[in-house]
């Protein structure tokens, strides 16, 4: 039967289709292919969600070595959840790519991207779908060279800087997490996740342990871009091509903070974790810090693009804060931040990449009057950007909802002060754009460019399909909100 | 004593904070990417360490069983080292291409330059 | 019609007028008949619904759950019945007037002020018959953000300045401070829906029932409490049917008519008369009627003038409100009634002013009675009502709520509502006074010459409605009768 491969053919397609790219070496054709690649990566993931979604653990030994002496592949509600991300944003941003990539980078290197592209997915999805811990190494390595690759491809050169200091960066927090591991093997002498999480408990709270914590929180905080460690991201979003900055926007850092929940709640496991070493307290002085630092500099920024990357270290710490909150609830609320932040965020640099497509700019100076030159485009952004801002009837509303609540619940009043403070924030940075689209007088930037490349349909049908998601999830919320609370429940042992 | 006894645990810490200090604090590119390889050799060795056992033979299947030092680091390292040379690849091939680009591969040079 | 239908059609007309007007953009004539059309049609749609709630039905609609538990839904009451008729009845005379007024002062980009008149419409619709506080935030929102444009209208440097005032103020309050209630409300009760007697019934909850109270007259910003009530003189930038919208239509009557939902629907205003010690709405409420009259009473600019007096009269309601009694509720009621009226001819007659002459100050206002005998008899009329002289409408409204004070012997409340009555009758008697009684600067400013005719048709109806209130209160009464029924 095929379908009992489903794990296995989740990650081993786009690996064995990148090098496919290379080959065909056409750029409509290799993107074509990619677009199919990863449309039958996000077929497979929808399968493997519904299955998961029966309450059904899946795994699979790869080449029929058991665990926890084979690598094994471990399929619960949590992985497929992340997987239906990933893979859909992979797909749905690839409908953009084609147009947008030809304006950003030399023709003749269109396919290298598409190949890097599916690379990165396969590490993603390895990550996300392995239950060896050594593993999950590899694949975020596979996952973070092919990213590196893809920042330095853009035409601008500030773009090579940046990924050599992401990749200084990243390798350093990949490195921490390889010590971490190597620690808890020596204690436990095993690698298998679920085994770690069986045995760590006779261990207890040991020096190494607590070693092996400090080292993976260092490291996939170096990852996942939590404040402080985020030094990399901006440069990072904001040099790369408009499409890579997307791709890497929505599903890269999610990925790593799947990672940490994994590690926290199933590796390690609540006992220890949180309620012996207290990670949690930790994560919530780190996520505050990240929700006020990014917004501020956010408003600060001209560079739209580099104002959403700080915007997206601030949505980081809303979710990091879910987590940090230490209840189902809040695991929940971040779960479904993770979700719905990563449709707004896309939505957003989807129109940046059509306003980039149009007019070769992302300065917010520049683009004075550009609502009235793209009525369309900037309409979208503007639903996007009240979804970020958390406005009701909208995807970005619903996180806000269940962020605030999980924090009333706890009686951190505090936290819900921050948050809306926060939301105060994003509607100054948000607006920012806005008012200068709309109501200043155009400038000679746009003025040039009279006669206009017309933004394909491709592009608008990505983003169209991405804002719709960002009304329908504000709107009919049981499919991610019952799964990330079925996924909290799950993680936190309770009955549905 | 412990220092002894432990001795490649040391080298380890010792090898990582110099690696880890040439990284951070190196303006050169280059540079900065030995000191990566660096640490990363200190964490090659804490693998291996760990799998060490005094007196311990190869793991090779034989009528008697003898006390063998656990097989399963050494492999996991092979692996970490191939990714370590990809990451060095890259990175070399990047610190080329911010010469070409920039004419330096002096970290506050082409911060001047950005 | 089904009940649930003509809900549902209450809350769409205005948008299918959106449709309408966009359909027309290019025919102006034909723009402004659609826009007359959606709110001719819209009254006949909450006449339909009028006689249905005065028979004693309760039609309900629920359009989608958001969150289990949680729904966007509308539920036809009273109060909102209340609401809804104004709105509607007053969103006709305006677009009257607003055709006067814009082809009069030759306004730019019509089509975008007439779409989102007619959203704003739409959302205060939403908000008058929204079935719970989920709802009510929806369409709160909506009515700021479409109301944005119209705000900054003229598109100058200054109106962009008061525009990120209105929607900061409007915003930050609702955002920081109402959606945290709400949620909290949700959090202690499992629901947020508005039922008879109140859903923040465990008195357990003292201090959260308290500190809510609080957060929810805040958080409606809308309702311009001091000191969130800056965003009203900053928004008198707009164009004046837009200060008639704002003022007496739709955004401050939402935010008083969401404060009286909120307080006789989520809470039980007998539960909070005991848990309150001190009622501390009551007394920034008092506060505020006082000091945004003195601020009337040097203000020079007309319009400024008004929006202050607005700012007072909001806080009749609330202070209304606050009293808990289910007379003074019934007073706060009849006052966002009479409040609409009044101060929408107050505002009718500035923007007349301001067309014929384009005369923007008080000072400058000596003898415009000569030239402009209407618009300053409608003037009248609207002062009288501010003020609470019968035969107006304003009267009676005062009446109710003074009972309600001298029924749990609150002298805060009497000695505000008394020292406000003489404030209201020094800032706007003398501009009467001025208009009728002194000279004009030149013998040529005597001859009658009115503003165009939609304008001076509006400012007469909404001044002889102002009167009729008085007369004929009945309807209000009736209406209001199962309300305050369920009160005590």
């Amino acid at each position: 039967m095929p379908s009992t491969h489903l794990p296995l053919l989740q990650v081993v397609i786009p690996l064995l289709a990148a090098p496919i790219c290379i080959i065909l070496h056409e750029k409509t054709l290799t993107w074509l292919f990619t677009f199919l690649v990863t449309l039958t990566s996000f077929i497979i993931a929808c399968l493997l969600f519904q299955h998961a979604a029966q309450d059904q653990v899946l795994t699979y030994a790869i080449g029929g070595w058991a665990a926890p002496w084979g690598i094994e592949y471990y399929l619960d509600r949590l992985t497929a959840f992340m997987l239906v991300i990933i893979t859909g944003l992979a797909t749905f941003i690839i409908l953009a790519a084609k147009h947008s990539l030809e304006t950003e980078i030399a023709a003749d290197r269109a396919y290298l991207v598409y190949c890097a592209y599916l690379l990165n997915l396969t590490g993603l999805l390895g990550v996300l779908m392995t239950g060896d811990a050594f593993n999950i190494f590899v694949f975020i390595e596979i996952a973070s060279l092919s990213s590196y690759a893809l920042i330095s491809i853009s035409r601008d050169r500030r773009s090579l800087y940046a990924a050599f200091k992401y990749l200084i960066l990243g390798t350093l927090g990949a490195s921490f997490i390889l010590i971490a591991i190597g620690l808890l093997y020596a204690v436990t002498g095993t690698l298998n996740i679920l085994d770690l999480a069986e045995r760590l408990p006779e261990v207890g709270n040991s020096g190494t342990v607590f070693t092996a914590m400090v080292f993976f929180t260092i490291g996939i905080g170096l990852k996942a871009a939590i404040f402080p460690l985020h030094l990399w991201l901006p440069d990072a979003y904001s040099y790369s091509p408009s499409i890579v900055s997307t791709f890497l926007a929505g599903t890269s850092t999610k990925v790593f903070i799947y990672v940490l929940i994994r590690f926290i709640f199933t590796l390690f496991g609540i006992e220890l974790s949180l309620e012996q070493v207290g990670m949690n307290e930790l994560l919530m002085l780190m996520s505050i810090g990240a929700i006020l630092y990014g917004s501020f500099q956010a408003i600060k920024q001209d560079s739209i693009k580099r104002l959403l990357a700080f915007s997206s270290i601030a949505q980081i710490g809303y979710m990091i804060l879910g987590i940090s909150l230490a209840t189902a609830a809040g695991l929940a609320a971040g779960l479904i931040h993770v979700f719905n932040h990563a449709i707004i965020k896309v939505s957003l640099f989807l129109c940046l990449a059509n306003i980039i497509y149009y007019t070769n700019t992302d300065s917010i100076k520049q683009l004075a009057g550009i609502g009235r030159r793209m009525p369309l485009t900037m309409s979208l952004f503007t639903v996007a950007g009240l979804s970020l801002i958390g406005v009701p009837l909208t995807a970005g509303f619903i996180s806000k909802w269940f962020l605030i609540k999980a924090a009333m619940a706890n009686g951190y009043l505090a936290i819900v002060a921050v948050i809306v403070f926060s939301s105060i924030l994003a509607l100054v940075y948000i607006w920012k754009i806005i008012e200068v689209a709309y109501f200043h007088p155009e400038t000679e930037a746009v003025l040039q460019q009279t006669e206009q490349r017309q933004t394909p349909w491709l592009m608008y049908l990505s983003l169209f399909l991405f804002i719709g998601a960002c009304v329908y999830f504000g709107v009919q919320t049981h499919i991610n909100v019952g799964m990330a609370e079925a996924v909290a429940a799950d993680l936190f042992r309770l009955q549905p | 004593m412990d220092i002894v006894a432990h001795f490649n645990y040391w080298t380890v810490i010792i090898l990582m904070m110099i690696g880890l200090y040439i990284t951070i604090a190196q303006s050169n590119l280059i540079k900065k990417l030995i000191g990566i390889n660096i640490f990363q050799t200190s964490i090659f060795i804490l693998f291996i360490s760990l799998g060490k056992i005094s007196n311990g033979t190869a793991p090779i299947l034989t009528d008697t069983t003898l006390p063998y030092s656990a097989p399963l680091p050494h492999v996991l390292i092979l692996t970490a080292i191939v990714v370590g040379i990809a990451t060095t690849a890259l990175g070399l091939a990047l610190v080329i291409r911010i010469n070409k680009a920039f004419g330096t591969v002096e970290d506050n040079e082409i911060q001047q330059e950005l | 019609m089904s009940d649930s239908s003509l809900l549902l059609s209450a809350l769409l007309i205005p948008l299918i007028g959106v449709v309408l007007i966009l359909l027309t953009r290019s025919k102006s004539n034909l723009r402004e008949a659609a826009t007359l059309f959606s709110a001719a049609l819209l009254i006949i749609i909450v006449y339909q619904l009028l006689q249905r709630v005065l028979d004693g039905a309760k039609p309900e609609l629920t359009l989608f759950e958001i969150i289990p538990g949680l729904d966007v839904g509308f539920l036809l009451e009273p109060l909102g019945m209340l609401f809804a008729c104004i709105a509607s009845v007053l969103w006709l005379i305006n677009s009257i007037y607003s055709i006067g007024y814009m082809r009069g002062n030759k306004e730019t980009h019509q089509t975008r002020f007439y779409i989102c008149f007619a959203i704003a419409i739409a959302s205060t619709m939403g908000i008058a018959l929204s079935a719970n506080l989920l709802t009510l935030f929806i369409f709160y929102e909506t009515l700021t953000l479409s109301t944005y444009p119209l705000v900054t209208h003229k598109g100058n440097d200054e109106a962009k300045r008061s525009g990120r005032i209105y929607l900061g103020i409007l915003l930050t309050t609702s955002i920081c401070l109402l959606l945290p209630a709400i949620i909290w409300t949700h959090s202690l009760t499992g629901t947020t829906e508005f039922t008879v007697g109140g859903i923040l019934r465990d008195e357990s909850n003292r201090t959260a029932i308290v500190t809510l109270f609080l957060l929810f007259a805040y958080g409606i910003g809308k309702a311009a409490l001091m000191p969130v009530h800056k965003w009203l003189p900053a928004a008198m930038v707009a164009p004046t049917p837009v200060s008639a919208l704002l003022h007496a239509v739709a955004v401050v009557k939402a935010g008083v008519f969401s404060i009286v939902k909120i307080t006789t629907y989520i809470f039980s205003p007998t539960l909070l008369i005991e848990l309150l010690d001190i009622n501390l709405v009551l007394y920034i409420a008092g506060f505020t009627i006082i000091v945004a009259s003195l601020i009337a009473l040097k203000a020079d600019n007309l319009k400024r003038r008004l929006a202050y007096s607005t700012i007072s009269q909001l806080s009749y309601v609330v202070l209304a409100t606050a009293l808990l009694m289910p007379i003074s509720m019934l007073g706060a009621a009849l006052h966002i009634l009479a409040h609409a009226f009044g101060k929408i001819t107050l505002f009718f007659a500035a923007g007349s002013i301001y067309t014929a002459t384009h005369k923007k100050k008080v000072s400058e206002l000596n003898g415009i009675g000569y030239r402009m005998p209407i618009t300053m008899a409608a003037f009248a009329i609207g002062s009288l009502s501010m003020i609470g002289v019968p035969p107006t409408a304003g009267f009676l409204s005062k009446w109710y709520i003074l009972q309600g004070a001298f029924s749990i012997e609150s002298w805060f409340a009497i000695g505000v509502i008394i020292i406000s009555t003489l404030l209201n009758a020094g800032y706007f008697l003398p501009i009467v006074y001025a208009a009728f009684f002194k000279q004009p600067a030149t013998e040529s400013e005597k001859r009658f010459n009115e503003a165009p005719i939609p304008i001076v048709l509006a400012l007469s109806f909404t001044a002889i409605m102002t009167l009729v209130l008085f007369i004929y209160p009945d309807f209000a009464l009736r209406l209001l009768q199962p309300w305050v029924g369920g009160l005590s």
